[in-house]
């Protein structure tokens, strides 16, 4: 019998890294704003009905980006959770801290226990109740493959090319946008980052609205997506492009 | 790992139900020791479901005994079971108001993991099978007999479905009442019931068969105009469930009784 070749933790580590970054980079791209009703998620999803973006309990919403199966096996659970928790307690005990804690500590076991990492990102997302009119008790926890998580704010990118559109989307980003404005700026970055037209047939995009009580989850379909763009298509370079649209149709 | 041995053991992936018993069956647990239930939990009466020309409506009294004493006159048995359903509640209180919070956990998980709600048929039967677990606890006298009634978009209908303490699930066309009074609320419907009725007039019928109902049955709550507190009432159709609010409630029992008054006139004198 051979004796196994000495590999260092630090080599395997980063070539796990590596491994799940490609896999992440492969996918397209999602970006999540904080908008004056809530927080707004725009997917780039060329299999509209393989969800990326999930709704888990009342006022969360799950995103995820990377292998579809993996990312799903992910929502499901933390579906379970949620509804777990709160039929155990109560409906207000259930926060997306301490589901993003759970998925941390998964993530980050399965990064440094398993052959394989998880090749995907996730963000999981809440708003606070109707009376918190300025969303200042809404979050986002970005989740990564090695189970890094973080608090973000104002707006999150992930996916392919997830930084030079965060670049972007940065730029374009004012407090209080409307979930329309918000849109078209999410897909033009979008467009302008691939240099290619986006169609609303390749669009998933869902509102986690906090002036609804309840269930504040709710996906737009394709004619509403039409109605907000101003248009079935965004072209790249074109900015202001679909809001010219808009005003065109009144 | 992996295989199809574990296809063999997929089971029901989209149950909170089988979740629970899986993970946490403690939670599950219905058993009691006691033979004499009558002390242990109020009991729930009267319930009532009826189908009009878009939908259904249920109505419940708030009245829950305990022997021969009022243990509750605000007590709810009409719940929202999902969007387009309703469930009420009569039996044994504490099991049937836990059975309400599971059945509800339960449309609401398989909503969220498989992208689409149940069928009307596919929410009957979980809840079949929930009364059935419930089965042991009810040869101990702790029965809960749900009534469960919705809006079928597949269909196009109301329809309403009740139940035996075993887990028989029976359709019923037209309507249906449960519990103490549930005989006598029945007899009232049966009497105005017809085909194609506006949901004003349905939602009046079930009102009248309630108050009929806390006229003959003596665990069943009339409404209580000193304390204003009046049946629930709750209405669905293809645009979802709603409740009916009390100000309308108060109205259609004041005209109630005012005709009532116009024909015990000559009986009492």
């Amino acid at each position: 019998m051979t004796a196994p070749f000495y590999v260092s933790p630090q080599q395997v580590l980063a070539d796990r890294a590596e491994y799940a970054r490609k896999g992440i980079a492969r996918g397209r791209s999602i970006v999540v704003w904080q908008i004056d009703r809530g927080i707004l998620f725009v997917a780039e999803n060329a299999m509209p009905t393989l969800h990326k973006v999930s709704e888990i309990y009342d006022r969360i919403a799950f995103a995820a980006v990377g292998r579809y199966n993996e990312f799903e096996a992910l929502r499901v659970a933390g579906v379970r959770r949620a509804d777990l928790t709160g039929y155990a307690y109560s409906r207000e005990d259930v926060n997306a801290r301490a589901l993003a804690g759970v998925y941390s500590q998964t993530l980050g076991q399965i990064f440094t226990h398993e052959l394989k990492p998880m090749e995907v990102e996730l963000l999981v997302a809440e708003v606070g109740s109707p009376e918190d009119e300025d969303g200042s008790a809404d979050r986002l926890y970005r989740v990564t493959f090695d189970g890094q998580i973080s608090d973000e704010k104002d707006v999150v990118t992930m996916g392919g090319a997830a930084d030079e559109l965060l670049e972007r989307v940065k730029a374009m980003f004012e407090p209080d946008m409307t979930d329309a404005g918000a849109l078209q700026k999410a897909v033009q970055a979008m467009a302008d980052q691939s240099g290619n037209p986006i169609g609303i047939g390749s669009l998933e995009v869902a509102l986690l609205d906090r002036t609804t009580p309840g269930r504040a989850f709710a996906r737009m379909g394709a004619g509403e997506i039409t109605e907000k763009l101003g248009g079935e298509e965004v072209a790249p370079g074109g900015a202001g492009d679909g809001a010219a649209k808009e005003s065109e149709e009144g | 790992m992996g295989g199809l041995g574990d296809v063999t053991r997929w089971g029901l992936g989209s149950s909170f139900v089988a979740h629970l018993q899986a993970t946490s069956p403690e939670m599950l647990e219905r058993r009691f020791s006691a033979h004499l239930s009558e002390d242990l939990t109020p009991h729930a009466t009267t319930i009532l479901a009826l189908r009009f020309e878009s939908g259904i409506v249920m109505a419940g009294d708030r009245r829950a005994t305990m022997g021969m004493a009022i243990e509750s006159r605000n007590i709810q048995k009409v719940f929202r079971a999902d969007e387009h359903s309703a469930v009420a509640i009569a039996g044994a209180a504490g099991p049937a108001v836990e059975m309400i919070r599971l059945f509800q956990v339960e449309l609401e998980h398989y909503e969220k993991i498989e992208g689409r709600s149940l069928s009307l048929a596919g929410k009957a039967n979980r809840l079949a099978e929930m009364i059935r677990q419930n089965l042991p606890a009810a040869l101990q006298g702790f029965g809960v007999i749900p009534l469960f009634a919705g809006y079928d978009l597949l269909h196009q209908g109301g329809r309403i479905f009740k139940y035996d303490m075993t887990g028989g699930r029976y359709e019923e066309g037209d309507f249906h009442a449960t519990g103490s009074g549930g005989r006598d609320a029945r007899s009232f419907i049966k009497g105005r019931w017809s085909e194609g009725l506006e949901e004003a007039v349905a939602v009046a019928i079930a009102l009248e068969a309630l108050f009929e109902a806390a006229d003959e049955d003596a665990a069943t709550g009339g409404p209580d105009v000193l304390r204003g507190i009046y049946p629930n009432v709750a209405v669905v159709d293809d645009g979802g469930f709603r409740t009916v609010d009390d100000d309308t409630i108060r109205s259609i029992f004041d005209s109630t009784i005012e005709d009532l008054r116009e024909r015990y006139r000559g009986d009492l004198r």
